[in-house]
């Protein structure tokens, strides 16, 4: 290779590392021989994760000091913007008379949040009685980044009841079970959904789907398309919501939300990113899809998320009311990538597992079942790295296990990981590496906010006339998500928001507008000794590096 | 880091130094950009952060994703995050896919002059030229094939001397493809009507109903269905 930073690199890895890849290539045949370990029971996963995963790590949270979940104990990040005050000052803002008024107001541009939309149409709500508002583009969202598939339970040899338990299972039985019925009964009718609205999932030369497993299933329901299965669906709704011809305005992030004198969700204040002018809108039902916290960057983690991720919608409903719950378990996907740095972080989808890769320490040694629930087998990959010493270190300091990759090729026959992965297999070959013929190093990252604020299973919050689907809820997998049950959630907890927001939107007249929840809540703040200078919500993560921010001048405000 | 090795590269004509080793986007925000536009999903999925550069003493302008190249020294680069594209508005239900239902949408497609300047320009390494083709020919299977990766970035519909927008061409064609010509599995229609008449409703009654020791106890008599390895 001749790009910088990639000399002294044989095949995209330092020397240093090729010793200890061949020692995976060495017991590669014998691994594929001998088969997996086999999972491990209840006692041994609840000893793993008391041990070594993140989330039981005390000292990294802290009780949250005010408002309706007051006494729950967070990450510091999350407690950090719970515990802070407006962003926009609400005193600055003039509600007498709105700037757009809709029916139905869709806070969020990703996947939960045009499924809302498409199923408030749905419902009877024109069109343009809609307005879908996001930080970002609409798409731009985790929805669009998730790789390995989607779970439903629609084969012969499984049902809902199923699914059901491999959820709650996986979920230490934390989960809220009105909210996985509606996640496994929905989970068919979604897919046929997608069908109808032209997904193209992968299936088999006799036209049923291609499924596999996925970490904590018991039975193969991951359908996917290629290893772009949250692309394919959420730009084909993408696609559908603009056909419908739903109004959508971009780069203009919610920043509180509105509600009206019986403390009913009327609306949200809108921040214009390019103008910098706030912008008020009032309507009937208000959907909260706004997404998760990965950009937080909990107990320091890189992330997997989009560069919106900054739980603004968390905050909000918070301010206003709703309670949060779960908001102690947060996700570490087991593999995210550890070299080269440039991509840090990034997600190796868990379809490379269920496809056969399997991850091997620095002696080529396989250390646990590849496909534990995902709390359970990012504990085992830390646990190799810092407990057992065999982890392999990277030049900057990072540790790290193979996924050894080419397994896959020798398993399924030679080219089915560059069809079934090729976005993996062109993120690896971007930087120079083939993880058909080497294996990728790959350490936990940050992936998913597991729980949110609470909801029905009719997506409906504690806040009358607002609704919730999507990262942002909470409730649906308990402390612990398993693969393919997130583009589940958005889907159906996304139609759940929208078809209950258009009933509600229909049964219900436009009121005054108020934003003093926002300001009783900082005088809480105030009362509870909650002295910062903190603002939230964030709205975007600052990258920018010190040298630069220290230097700042604020000239042309 | 203080030893970092730091190299010069040009944003928008302005010379900056930044590490080596990062991709255009981190070497951005080292430099002192925040980003509004032109960042996204940060994995290579989303398509917000299309990118023209040039090397220093060439010509040729190359196209990536800021969030996936690694910056190099001498990079002259700017970032291109929207593509003011019109898409044609569809009802799928109603479209024919015939030949010619493509080019009834978008009739630009037959300007294409096979310049192949849409397939350089495009950051996902798809031959868009030849699913242009197979859209000129209503061949909806090649162009959903060919044009599966494609993240909407948008750079090919820039740089075509036809002014083709095509993305938005692939994207109708894949969802007509689907469709027309992958049905519904029986399997998934089986399902759908054991959901319809309440087959599950019993079951999941006491499921939710259960307590958890019934649950734990359950869970752990699971069968893990095993996978058939093809040999």
């Amino acid at each position: 290779m001749t790009q910088p930073g990639f000399e002294g690199l044989q095949d995209g890895y330092p020397d240093y590392m090729r010793a200890s890849i061949a020692e995976v290539e060495a017991t590669r045949a014998r691994r594929l021989q001998e088969g997996h370990q086999a999972p491990l029971d209840a006692t041994g996963r609840a000893k793993l994760l008391e041990e070594w995963h993140p989330d039981y790590k005390a000292d990294r949270k802290r009780e949250i000091s005010v408002g309706p979940s007051k006494g729950d104990r967070m990450p510091h990040e999350v407690a950090d913007l719970l515990e802070a005050y407006p962003t926009v000052d609400p005193k600055s803002v003039d509600l007498s008379s709105p700037d757009l008024d809709v029916s139905v107001l869709i806070l969020g541009g990703g996947g939960a949040a045009s499924v809302a939309a498409l199923f408030a149409v749905e419902e009877g709500i024109a069109p343009k009685d809609i307005l879908m508002v996001t930080k970002l583009r609409h798409g731009d969202c985790n929805s669009v980044m998730a790789q390995g598939g989607i779970q439903a339970a629609d084969r012969d040899n499984d049902s809902p009841s199923i699914h059901y338990l491999d959820v709650l299972g996986g979920g230490h039985y934390t989960n809220k079970p009105e909210l996985v019925r509606a996640l496994v009964e929905d989970g068919p009718r979604m897919i046929d959904w997608h069908e109808k609205l032209g997904v193209l999932y992968d299936k088999l030369g006799d036209g049923t789907y291609l499924e596999a497993h996925g970490g904590g299933t018991s039975r193969m329901r991951m359908h996917s398309a290629k290893d772009y299965t949250g692309l394919e669906i959420m730009r084909v709704i993408r696609d559908e919501v603009r056909n419908v011809g739903i109004p959508i305005i971009e780069f203009a992030p919610a920043v509180d939300l509105l509600l009206d004198e019986a403390g009913h969700a009327a609306g949200a204040l809108l921040f214009n990113l390019e103008t910098d002018e706030s912008v008020v809108v009032r309507a009937r039902a208000v959907v909260l899809a706004t997404g998760g916290f990965g950009r937080l960057h909990i107990q320091g983690f890189p992330t997997t998320n989009h560069y919106g991720a900054t739980a603004d919608g968390l905050i909000m409903a918070y301010r206003a009311g709703a309670r949060l719950i779960d908001m102690d378990s947060v996700q570490y996907h087991p593999t995210g990538v550890a070299y080269p740095a440039a991509i840090l972080g990034q997600l190796a989808t868990e379809k490379l597992r269920n496809q056969g890769a399997e991850p091997v320490n620095s002696e080529g040694e396989p250390f646990v079942f590849p496909l534990e629930p995902r709390d359970v087998e990012s504990a085992a990959i830390i646990k190799e790295c810092y407990g057992e010493e065999k982890g392999v270190e990277t030049p900057s300091g990072i540790r790290g296990v193979w996924l050894d990759t080419p397994m896959i090729d020798e398993i399924h026959g030679p080219g089915t990981l560059k069809s079934r992965l090729a976005a993996m297999w062109m993120m690896w070959h971007r930087h120079g590496i083939d993880i058909t013929v080497d294996p990728a190093l790959v350490f936990p990252t940050l992936h998913y906010q597991n729980g949110g604020v609470e909801i029905h299973a009719d997506a409906a919050t504690g806040i009358p006339g607002l609704f919730a689907g999507g990262e942002v809820a909470g409730g649906v997998h308990g402390k612990n998500r398993l693969m393919g049950n997130s583009l589940l959630d958005y889907n159906v907890f996304g139609r759940r928001a929208g078809i209950s927001a258009a009933r509600w939107a229909k049964a219900h007249e436009p009121r005054n507008l108020s934003l003093k929840h926002v300001m009783t809540y900082a005088e809480e703040l105030k009362s509870a000794g909650v002295k910062t200078d903190r603002v939230a919500p964030m709205i975007l993560p600052d990258y920018r590096r010190e040298a630069v921010l220290a230097r700042r001048l604020d000239a042309l405000r | 880091m203080a030893d970092e090795k730091l190299t010069q590269i040009y944003i928008m004509g302005k010379a900056y130094d930044v590490p080596v080793g990062v991709t255009i986007m981190d070497a951005m925000e080292y430099a002192g950009y925040r980003f509004i536009r032109g960042a996204g999903c940060r994995s290579g999925f989303c398509g917000a952060c299309g990118t023209v550069y040039r090397r220093e003493g060439e010509y040729r302008l190359e196209f990536v994703l800021a969030c996936q190249e690694m910056v190099e020294e001498g990079m002259h680069l700017t970032q291109l995050p929207f593509t003011p594209a019109p898409r044609s508005d569809y009802t799928l239900s109603e479209l024919d896919p015939s030949e010619n239902v493509l080019l009834q949408h978008y009739p630009e497609v037959a300007r294409c002059v096979s310049c192949n300047t849409c397939t350089k320009a495009c950051p996902q390494e798809i031959e868009v030229m030849d699913y242009v083709q197979a859209a000129l020919r209503g061949d909806l299977e090649r162009v959903a094939e060919l044009s599966f990766d494609c993240i909407s970035c948008g750079l090919c519909a820039m740089r075509c001397p036809a002014d083709i927008k095509h993305y938005h061409v692939a994207q109708m064609a894949r969802r007509l493809h689907s469709v027309s010509d992958s049905p519904i599995p029986e399997h998934l229609k089986t399902r759908m009507g054991e959901l319809e008449s309440g087959a599950f409703r019993v079951e999941l009654d006491e499921l939710v109903s259960m307590d958890l020791d019934g649950l734990k106890a359950k869970y752990a008599k699971r069968v893990i269905e095993k996978e058939e390895v093809a040999t």
